[in-house]
């Protein structure tokens, strides 16, 4: 039967309990709003994984995972420009750059992190084909998927606490103007500064993870912390469209805006009729 | 004739139907709706009761009390009832801490929707259970301008104390804008 479908339907933590219980081989494909990601396994164990367009080359995940230096990496990139991952894994463990141990840790890390990713997507279609397996001069991982599974499940609970923090993502930011809020006395991380570039009442926080490639997990952290911080302040987005009134008691009852001179005199009438309740 | 709305909200079951309940003068009515969640898991559908209260105050004006559904998810709800209100209470048990954060998310969302004066009531602090005040404030992180008052929704008194505090940020803040 094809196991395909929508992530609001069956969730990732389904369908890797699944992938891992039926012990399947073969390439799990997950369109999100934002991103392409796939993540191939073998027997049921965690083998591979690509997200978007992202650069997943051996040297560039070595060099993220710290394990090549700036110069080194440049020299790869130059010139180990045609070789296979296979290869060139050989060969760096062969010169004693590194050892066999720190590829397949940092490659296991790489992919792990995309499918953590995954786990808080509660959108997306997904398939999955038995015949479509890695290509062959990438080099794979064998990773059980229950340890995945349980830190996915924290991520997804630590998400819904989070959302319980940020209700609405259609939601703008300002920065707080109370003295002493100055964001250049804060140290912030890379990603916070990505956030704060767009900072804006006209951006709501949707739109700047759009901008800045976040998934809602991550930008919903950034957006805590900065709001915890005291930095910023929710705003509703300018030129958000209002909804529209939904068929209800509240839209029946017309509630009239007194003019300001008449204000004073119409909650002084109200202070005095509760007070005689 | 002119209707003014004041909007009662809080965690569920933190007491804003009973809290409405106690002064107004129809039986509040709820309103209960089937509302299928949003995205996740979920697949049932939520009953969501709106509840609301009137108070006449003379032949030409009415204040009407909303109660908001309970639920985060219906947040769209809130930006739709805090429309045009003079003011808002935010309603939070004081004997379930856990409550708490939520009611802080509450309390910062509508006051994005709309800046206008709120109050936060302390309720249910008739139970042996309840938190004290000064811890509460401390838990919420509620800034020493905003009131925090002792409630118990069942009680006719503390009800009107509440409103009426509200009624007098109301005032204040209208002065303190209005030059008055
Ligand atoms: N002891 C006590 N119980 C209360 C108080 N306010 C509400 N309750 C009870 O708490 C429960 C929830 O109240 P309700 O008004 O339905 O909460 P809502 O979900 O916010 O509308 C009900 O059983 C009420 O009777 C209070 O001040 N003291
Ligand atoms: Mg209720």
């Amino acid at each position: 039967m094809a196991l395909k479908g929508n992530l609001r339907d069956y969730t990732v933590t389904h369908l890797f309990r699944l992938i891992n219980l039926a012990q399947k081989t073969g390439t799990l494909i997950v369109d999100g709003p934002n991103e392409k990601v796939l993540v191939s396994f073998r027997e049921g164990k965690l083998a591979y994984a690509q997200a978007g367009q992202e650069d997943n080359s051996l040297v560039t995940i070595l060099y993220q995972a710290k394990k090549l230096t700036a110069p080194q990496y440049r020299a790869l990139k130059e010139r180990a420009g045609n070789m296979s991952d296979k290869e060139l894994g050989l060969l760096l463990v062969n010169a004693n750059y590194i050892n066999q141990q720190d590829i397949l840790v940092s490659l296991q890390n790489h992919f792990v992190a995309i499918v953590n990713r995954l786990f808080t997507w509660v959108e997306g279609f997904f398939r999955f084909e038995s015949d479509l397996l890695p290509p062959d001069d990438k080099i794979t991982v064998r990773v059980s998927l229950e340890n995945i599974i349980i830190e996915g499940a924290r991520q997804l609970r630590e998400l819904e606490q989070l959302q319980d923090e940020i209700p609405n993502l259609d939601i703008a930011l300002k920065f707080a103007d109370r003295p002493g809020a100055n964001i250049r006395n804060f140290n912030l991380s890379v990603e916070e500064w990505q956030v704060v570039r767009y900072i804006n009442p006209k951006n709501t926080i949707r739109q700047i993870a759009r901008a800045t490639k976040m998934s809602d997990l991550q930008i919903r952290k950034i957006v805590y912390a900065l709001l915890q911080a005291g930095l910023v302040e929710l705003v509703r987005a300018e030129g958000a469209p209002r909804p529209a009134p939904p068929p209800q008691v509240a839209s029946r009852i017309p509630v009239t805006q007194p003019n300001p001179e008449e204000q004073k005199s119409l909650i002084n009438r109200l202070i005095n009729r509760i007070r005689s309740l | 004739m002119q209707t003014v709305k004041m909007v009662v909200t809080g965690p569920f079951n933190a007491g804003k139907t009973e809290f409405i309940r106690s002064v107004s003068e129809i039986d509040v009515v709820s309103t209960e709706r089937k509302i299928s969640t949003e995205s996740e898991r979920v697949k049932e559908t939520t009953t969501v009761a709106m509840d609301f209260g009137r108070i006449t105050v003379d032949e030409d004006l009415v204040l009407y009390l909303f109660g908001t559904p309970g639920q985060k998810r219906f947040d769209f709800m809130w930006e739709i009832l805090s429309e045009g209100m003079l003011g808002f209470v935010v309603m939070v048990d004081s004997t379930r801490p856990e409550t708490f954060r939520e009611a802080r998310s509450i309390l910062e969302t509508f006051r994005a929707y709309a800046p206008t004066p709120y109050v936060v009531a302390a309720n249910k602090q008739d139970r042996e259970d309840a938190w004290e005040i000064d811890d509460m404030r401390i838990a919420l992180r509620l800034d020493p301008k905003i009131k925090l008052l002792p409630c118990v929704a069942t009680e006719k008194e503390m009800v009107k104390n509440v409103l009426l505090e509200l009624l007098y940020s109301i005032l204040a803040d209208m002065e303190s804008k209005g030059g008055g």
